[in-house]
C-alpha cells in the first residue's frame, strides 16, 4: 500500500519534467561505473533491447515550454517545428553530454535529418536512425525489421562491451509488459474517473517514464493509482475528448490544463506512444527479436507516421479510442509545421464527419504561451457538445 | 530583357514533344495510368506493364510555371489543409478540386494505381494516402529505407527487392493485366544505363571554365527526361545524345552557359546550389543569377531523381531488381546529411566554385531540415563562403524577389571581397 499522496507524486513528476539537465538519469548513470544512457525521440523504439543491454532508455521530447532557445534557432529555419531546435539546444548547452547514444525513429523528414545533424556535430556519440517497416508482412517487412533489431542489438553490444542474451531480452520484455499494463491501467482509470486523474497529472506521470528506469516508473504508477483512489475530487460537468496530434513535439503543460479547465476531460491521447505502442503483451519466451517484430507488425498503434495498408482501416485506432474511452469528440492539436499530423488530419476529419462525431483543430508549439484562445475554443467546443448531445 | 531571339535547340524541341506526348498519353484514355513520385521512381518497371506514368510533382511544377498553383493551394487550404504543409501536395489536391485538368487542357483520368515509392521524403506517404481517399484505387507501398549511414545495407536492398517481388510487381500485373517479363525490364535498364553515361558526361562539363551549361536552372531541363517518364526509352537515349552534341558544340565555340536571354556574355561567379528551385517565379529567379553573371556549376536538385556522378551507379540489366533497389535507395534526398555534405563539398572543390548557395524551400523538410548545418560544414571543408536564400516550391506567396535579390547581391559582394583578399579565385571569363 502506498503511503505517498497524489500531491507528493505529482510534485516528484513535475520536478523531473522541469529538469532539463536530466539529473535523475545522470544519477542512474553515475551509480555504477560503465553504465550507458541511450536517448530516443518519439514515436517508438524497442526500449526492451536497450534495457536488456543494461542501459537506460531516456526519452528526449524537446526542451519544453520554458527553455530559452538561443543557439537552436541558428540551426533551423523559422518554418520548421520547434522540437529539433530545442533538442539541439539541449545538446549544445551540455544537457545531453552524459547521453552515450541517440536514436531517431522514422517519424518524419525533420527527425530523420536531425540524425544527420547528430552525426555531424556529435561524432563521438552513437547515432541510430531507427527505421521501422512500412510493410507489415512477416516475410517482407518482418524480415527487414528483425534484421534491423538484431543489428541494433549488436550495436549496443559493441557499445557496452558485453553480449546481450535472449534471456536478458526476454526478461526485459516481461518488465516492459508490466510497465505497459500499468500505463494502460492509468489510462483506464483516467477514462473512468477523469476528475480524479486530471490529464495534466497523467501526462506528468507518463513523462516521468521517459526519464526513470522502467521499474521505478511502474512503481510510481502503482503508487499514483493507489493514491488517487484514496482521494475523491469533485466531478465537473465536462465533456470527454480524445486528444490527437501530440505524438511528437509536446504541447505545453498549460495547454493540457487549459483544455480541462475549459470543460474538456481528456480521456485519451496519443502523447508518448512509446509507452503503449505495442497493444498486447509481447511473449517473454522464445526468440525475443522475432516476438518484438511480430508485436510491431501486427499489434501496434496507428499514427500519422505509419502507413495504413488499407483505406478501410484508416482511422480504426482513433475510432477504437473514441469507443473504448467513451469520448464525445476529438481535439486535433498538432504542432505547427508538423507534416505527419497536419497531413493526416484532413483524412481523420472526413471520417469523423461521416460518423457525426464533433471535433475541433488547433496548432501549438512546445513553447506556446497564449492559452486564452485555446480556452475559448475548447470551452465553446465543450458547450456545443453538451448542448447538442443532450438533445 | 535582351532582344536576342531565342531559338530552341533540337534537344529542347524534342523534350517538349516528349512531355506533350506523355500528357496526351495519360489523358488519352487508351492506357492505364500509374502515378508515382519523381525521386527514386521506377519508370522502367512502370513501362513493363504498359502503364502511362503520371508524376504528381511534375503536374504541380507545370501548374506553378503557368501561374496556376497559387489558386490551387488556396483551394486546398479552404478545404482544410494547413498552411504549414507541403505545397506540392496542396497544389495537387487543389488541382483535383478545380477539375483536375492536365497541362494539355484535357482532364486527368483517375489513376488506375498509385505506386507509393517512399524514397527520400516522408510526405509522399501522406500524399498518396490523401490521393487514395479521392481515387479509391489500388495503392502499393514501396518502402525504401533511409541511407542513414551513407551506404545502403544488404538488409535494405533485400527488403526493397522483396517488396518488388511480393507486392509491387504482383499488383502491377493485376491492375495492368500484363505479365511481368524480366527480360523486358533488362532491356529498359540497358537503355537507362546508356543514357546515364551521357548524363554524367553532361554534368561534368561544367567543370570547364567557362561552364558551357548551367547545372541548376538549365540542369533541371536537362535532367527532365531521365527523371520522369522516359528513362529506359530510345528517345531518352536520343535526347541525351543530342544534348551532348549541343554541349560539345558550345564547348568548341567557347560559349558561356545558356540563359533565358541567350548565351551569358561572361561567367563572373560559379556556384554550387543546394535545394530545389522556386517554380512560380522560375524565369525571374534564373534571370537574377544570369544578370549578375552567376552560373551554377553543380546542384543537388539534379540528383534527386538519381545520383550517377558520385559513386558510379548505373542501372544494371544483369541484376534488374537489385539495380532498381540500388537506384531508389541512392537518390540524393535518401542519403544522410554527412553524405550530402560530402557531395556538395566535393562539387565546390572539383568544379572550382566560389561557394555553396542554399535555396531553402519552406515546404520541403526533406531538403530544408539541416541545411544551415550543412552549409556551415561545406564552408569548413572548402574554405568557400556559403549563402542562404528562402523560397518555396509552388506557392507564390513565399517568393520575395527583393529579398532574394538582396541576398544574392550581398553574397556576390562577399565573394568579391574574398577574392580581393585572395581567398577565392576568380572564375574564368
Amino acid at each position: 500500500m502506498s503511503t505517498k499522496s497524489v500531491k507528493e507524486i505529482v510534485a516528484f513528476c513535475e520536478e523531473l519534467f522541469e529538469d532539463i539537465t536530466f539529473a535523475k538519469a545522470r544519477q542512474w548513470k553515475e551509480a555504477e561505473s560503465g553504465r550507458k544512457v541511450i536517448g530516443y525521440m518519439p514515436v517508438y523504439v524497442p526500449r526492451e533491447i536497450i534495457h536488456a543491454a543494461g542501459m537506460l532508455p531516456l526519452g528526449i521530447l524537446g526542451g519544453g515550454a520554458d527553455m530559452e532557445v538561443i543557439h537552436g534557432d541558428a540551426y533551423y529555419q523559422s518554418y520548421i517545428c520547434r522540437i529539433p531546435r530545442s533538442t539541439i539546444e539541449l545538446a549544445i548547452t551540455g544537457n545531453l553530454d552524459f547521453v552515450d547514444g541517440m536514436m531517431f525513429p522514422s517519424i518524419c523528414d525533420v527527425i530523420r535529418n536531425l540524425s544527420g545533424i547528430w552525426q555531424i556535430m556529435f561524432k563521438d556519440k552513437y547515432v541510430r536512425y531507427f527505421d521501422t517497416p512500412q510493410n507489415f508482412e512477416d516475410n517482407v517487412g518482418g524480415v527487414f525489421y528483425t534484421n534491423e533489431l538484431r543489428e541494433f542489438k549488436e550495436d549496443l553490444e559493441k557499445l557496452s562491451g558485453r553480449e546481450v542474451t535472449d534471456e536478458q531480452i526476454n526478461n526485459s520484455i516481461a518488465v516492459y509488459n508490466e510497465n505497459r499494463d500499468w500505463v494502460n491501467k492509468v489510462y483506464d482509470y483516467r477514462s473512468e474517473a477523469p476528475w480524479n486523474a486530471p490529464a495534466a497529472e497523467v501526462y506528468l506521470l507518463m513523462r516521468a517514464g521517459m526519464v526513470l528506469p522502467v521499474e521505478e516508473h511502474t512503481q510510481l504508477m502503482k503508487d499514483y493509482l493507489a493514491a488517487v483512489a484514496a482521494e475523491e475530487r469533485p466531478m465537473r460537468d465536462n465533456c470527454r475528448v480524445t486528444l490527437i496530434g501530440t505524438f511528437c513535439e509536446q504541447p505545453p503543460l498549460n495547454l493540457i490544463k487549459s483544455l480541462e479547465m475549459a470543460g474538456c476531460y481528456i480521456v485519451d491521447d496519443d502523447s508518448m506512444l512509446v509507452t503503449r505502442w505495442l497493444l498486447e503483451d509481447v511473449p517473454s519466451d522464445g526468440d525475443p527479436i522475432e516476438n518484438l517484430s511480430q508485436a510491431f507488425l501486427h499489434h501496434s498503434a496507428e499514427t500519422a507516421a505509419k502507413y495504413e495498408v488499407s483505406i478501410e482501416s484508416k482511422g480504426r485506432y482513433m475510432f477504437e479510442s473514441i469507443r473504448k474511452r467513451g469520448a464525445d469528440g476529438v481535439i486535433f492539436a498538432a504542432p505547427s509545421f508538423c507534416d505527419p499530423a497536419l497531413l493526416d488530419q484532413p483524412m481523420m476529419e472526413t471520417r469523423l464527419k461521416a460518423e457525426g462525431i464533433p471535433y475541433i483543430t488547433m496548432q501549438y508549439a512546445e513553447n506556446s504561451g497564449q492559452m486564452q484562445p485555446i480556452r475559448e475554443q475548447a470551452g465553446t467546443f465543450a458547450d456545443s457538445i453538451k448542448l447538442w448531445s443532450a438533445s | 530583357m535582351s532582344n536576342q531571339e531565342i531559338t530552341k535547340s533540337p534537344s529542347q524541341i524534342l523534350q517538349k514533344e516528349m512531355i506533350t506526348r506523355n500528357y496526351d498519353r495519360i489523358t488519352g484514355g487508351e492506357d492505364k495510368v500509374c502515378s508515382n513520385f519523381v525521386p527514386g521512381n521506377l519508370n522502367e518497371l512502370v513501362m513493363c506493364f504498359d502503364f502511362a506514368n503520371n508524376l504528381p510533382e511534375i503536374n504541380a511544377i507545370q501548374n506553378a510555371m503557368r501561374k496556376k498553383s497559387g489558386d490551387m493551394i488556396t483551394e486546398a487550404e479552404r478545404n482544410g489543409h494547413s498552411e504549414d504543409v507541403c505545397t506540392y501536395v496542396k497544389a495537387d489536391i487543389g488541382m483535383m478540386a478545380k477539375g483536375n485538368i492536365a497541362p494539355n487542357g484535357k482532364p486527368f483520368p483517375d489513376p488506375d494505381m498509385l505506386l507509393l515509392g517512399y524514397s527520400g521524403c516522408f510526405t509522399f506517404l501522406k500524399w498518396f494516402e490523401l490521393l487514395r481517399e479521392q481515387y479509391k484505387c489500388p495503392t502499393v507501398m514501396l518502402h525504401v529505407p533511409y541511407d542513414a549511414n551513407g551506404k545502403p545495407t544488404k538488409n535494405m536492398r533485400d527488403y526493397v527487392v522483396k517488396q518488388l517481388k511480393e507486392d509491387v510487381i504482383p499488383m502491377m500485373e493485376r491492375v495492368s493485366g500484363v505479365k511481368f517479363d524480366i527480360d523486358r525490364l533488362r532491356e529498359y535498364l540497358r537503355k537507362s544505363a546508356q543514357a546515364e553515361e551521357d548524363i554524367v558526361w553532361m554534368l561534368e562539363q561544367s567543370k570547364r571554365k567557362p561552364s558551357p551549361i548551367d547545372c541548376y536552372f538549365g540542369g533541371i531541363y536537362y535532367m527532365g527526361p531521365s527523371f520522369t517518364a522516359f528513362r529506359g526509352t530510345d528517345e531518352c537515349i536520343d535526347y541525351y545524345k543530342m544534348l551532348r552534341e549541343e554541349i560539345q558544340e558550345r564547348i568548341d565555340l567557347g560559349l558561356c552557359a545558356q540563359s533565358l536571354d541567350g548565351d551569358m556574355p561572361e561567367e563572373k561567379y560559379r556556384l554550387v546550389v543546394e535545394g530545389p528551385p522556386n517554380w512560380t517565379h522560375f524565369r525571374e529567379f534564373w534571370k537574377m543569377f544570369t544578370d549578375m553573371g552567376a552560373v551554377v556549376v553543380a546542384s543537388s536538385y539534379t540528383k534527386v531523381g538519381g545520383v550517377y556522378d558520385y559513386d558510379g551507379f548505373r542501372h544494371d540489366p544483369e541484376n534488374p531488381l537489385e539495380s532498381l533497389a540500388d537506384y531508389t535507395l541512392g537518390i540524393y534526398s535518401n542519403r544522410n546529411l554527412p553524405t550530402r555534405v560530402d557531395m556538395l563539398a566535393r562539387n565546390v572543390i572539383e568544379y572550382e566554385a566560389d561557394g555553396l548557395l542554399t535555396n531553402s524551400i519552406k515546404s520541403c523538410n526533406s531538403f530544408s531540415a539541416g541545411q544551415l548545418v550543412m552549409m556551415r560544414e561545406v564552408e569548413k571543408l572548402t574554405g568557400k563562403p556559403g549563402a542562404f536564400i528562402e523560397t518555396d516550391l509552388v506557392d507564390p506567396r513565399y517568393f520575395s524577389a527583393a529579398n532574394v535579390k538582396n541576398r544574392l547581391e550581398s553574397y556576390f559582394q562577399m565573394i568579391d571581397q574574398k577574392r580581393r583578399a585572395g581567398g577565392s579565385a576568380p572564375a574564368a571569363v
